[in-house]
């Protein structure tokens, strides 16, 4: 079982199990998170599943495509350095890792 | 609302306890769409407390359909994760599911504006305070001989894209009926798994009710490039079975005769208006709904697919009215009938946009194009991007963008300012659109 800590903009903490091949986004939106909308449902079309990844866990999930970061360019909030589409975050096995979601998405 | 069966159905319960018999829910939601699924969260958020009924005549909970004609139809993702919402958020938010019950009848409660019972067609019966309509629409039949033939498959539900998958490792020839956003998804799925795909096209041009001459024939070159095989202008007479009753062929009017053992349909939609019909309430293209997803009866709550709106574009002319077909419709409409319910009078204001997946091509589009009067072109095959802008009156009012999320991004975020990117510097390539938003 893997798991998933999402800080909301206020500094509130919600952990969530995640199943190995799941990505953060389908954590969050399944058990009805508020903070990421993923309105294309991991398509990689629509930027409102943007997080910002612990950088202690970039190397946790698969790195940026092109496409993705293209996309992250057009978020609500804008990007930083560790801004990731939440959507493209697959978790192995046994994965823990910490993301911080945006005041807005849209 | 998409199964016709005749078959008795027995409804299963999933989420939270449903009411007792005589007693009626705080708001029945008719099909567990997209828009239903919406509806029923965003009144959550809102603070609605009444119990909440969504109801939905298939056997699966709620899911998501974009991807049931690509990643899902090439096994790329499992069933498991098109479903919303896992069964312990609706228990913990007091909604009851109901899966594979389909409603027949509906009667007004005469003393109680808004309430009433609906009869399904398993023999139960649910009452409720407040009604809203989430029941989108059905695939349109293609009437031609041979169209009810074993191997003649639609797509829209997933039984329908459960139907397709089962035949898909026999069928060495698929032909595509309708060359419209489903047709090219799963044409380019299907011939990615292998298989000879011919898409037939009644029209002069591919998705033509969606992008304009530019970008349908830059999607044709794209396609017959990728090796699909695609008529234009193409009438089919018949559809042909072999001996043992199942699909063999398509035949033209020209007498030519394609192979397929599947055939797959994909010539649009038609919006379930019955039971709009049923309760009496104003039907054009859709159920008739104002700016607060308020249908004629001034009680009934109708959102996406079915809805006949007022354009919610800002700047659109004034008394237009719209159908739209796309999932940032079926949740933004639901959010304004969310709203409306609760008493607010939100308006439904937004940029609309779309998206298709087909084969390694991303289309995006960004607001309306009706109406344009201006294309710029901005055609950087090096780098495989691709985009159309439209414009009316010298102000950009649309985008279509292949493979150019950049572009798309930055058309939405004008449109969504109300801003303008000039036209004539737009059509240099090398020139990022975010710098012209002025």
């Amino acid at each position: 079982m893997s798991t998933v800590h999402f800080t909301d903009y206020e500094g509130n903490t919600t952990s969530l199990d995640a199943n190995e091949g799941d990505s953060v986004m389908e954590t969050a939106v399944r058990n009805g998170l508020e903070g990421i909308v993923a309105e294309c449902g991991g398509s990689l079309s629509c930027a409102t599943c943007h997080v910002f990844l612990d950088e202690a866990d970039a190397d946790k999930v698969p790195p940026m495509s092109e496409m993705e970061d293209e996309m992250l360019y057009g978020t609500t909030e804008d990007r930083e350095d560790n801004s990731r589409l939440s959507c493209q975050l697959k978790l192995g096995a046994d994965t823990e890792v910490h993301v911080t979601t945006p005041e807005t998405q849209v | 609302m998409t199964v016709s069966t005749d078959q008795q159905t027995v409804p299963s319960y999933a989420g939270a306890q449903a009411p007792a018999a005589d007693q009626a829910t705080g708001l029945l939601i008719i099909g567990a769409s997209q828009s239903g699924v919406q509806l029923a969260i965003s009144l959550r958020a809102l603070g609605f407390d009444d119990h909440i009924t969504l109801l939905g005549d298939e056997d699966h909970r709620p899911y998501q359909r974009p991807a049931l004609s690509k990643e899902y139809l090439q096994g790329k993702v499992g069933s498991e994760s098109l479903i919303f919402r896992t069964n312990e958020y609706w228990i913990d938010h007091n909604i009851t599911l109901i899966k594979n019950e389909r409603i027949d009848d509906i009667q007004r409660d005469q003393q109680h504006p808004g309430a009433g019972i609906a009869y399904g067609r398993s023999g139960a019966t649910y009452p409720y305070r407040r009604l809203a309509l989430t029941v989108g629409a059905s695939p349109r039949r293609l009437e031609v001989a041979g169209g009810n033939l074993p191997g003649v498959v639609y797509l829209r539900n997933a039984d329908d894209a459960i139907e397709l998958k089962a035949l898909v490792p026999e069928a060495k020839d698929v032909v595509v009926v309708g060359g419209g956003f489903i047709g090219l998804e799963a044409a380019s799925s299907l011939h990615e798994l292998g298989k000879n795909v011919t898409v037939l096209e009644h029209g002069p041009k591919l998705i033509g009710r969606a992008v304009g001459e530019q970008t349908s024939q830059y999607f044709l070159n794209q396609h017959r490039h990728r090796g699909l095989d695609i008529r234009l202008e193409a009438q089919i007479d018949e559809i042909l079975a072999d001996d043992n009753g199942d699909v063999k062929a398509v035949r033209l009017t020209n007498g030519e005769e394609v192979a397929a053992q599947i055939v797959l349909i994909g010539i649009g939609v038609v919006p379930n208006t019955q039971l709009a019909d049923i309760l009496g309430l104003e039907i054009n293209n859709g159920i008739v709904v104002n700016a607060h997803a308020l249908a004629s009866d001034g009680n009934t709550i109708v959102a996406g697919d079915v809805a006949n709106m007022p354009n919610p574009v800002p700047g659109s002319p004034t008394n237009e009215r719209i159908r739209m077909e796309s999932v940032n419709n079926a949740i933004e409409h639901a959010k304004v009938a969310a709203y409306s319910l609760m008493g607010r009078s939100e308006e439904y204001a937004g940029i609309p946009w779309f998206w298709s997946n087909q084969a390694d091509i991303k289309l995006q589009i960004a607001g309306l194009s009706t109406g344009f009067d201006q294309t710029v072109v901005r055609d950087d095959t090096n780098r495989g991007k691709f985009s159309v802008l439209y414009y009316r009156d010298g102000q950009i009012i649309a985008a279509d963008c292949a493979n150019a999320p950049l572009d798309f991004m930055a058309v939405k975020q004008a449109l969504g300012k109300g801003k303008n990117i000039d036209p004539e510097a737009a059509a240099e390539v090398s020139t990022m659109l975010k710098t012209l938003i002025a």
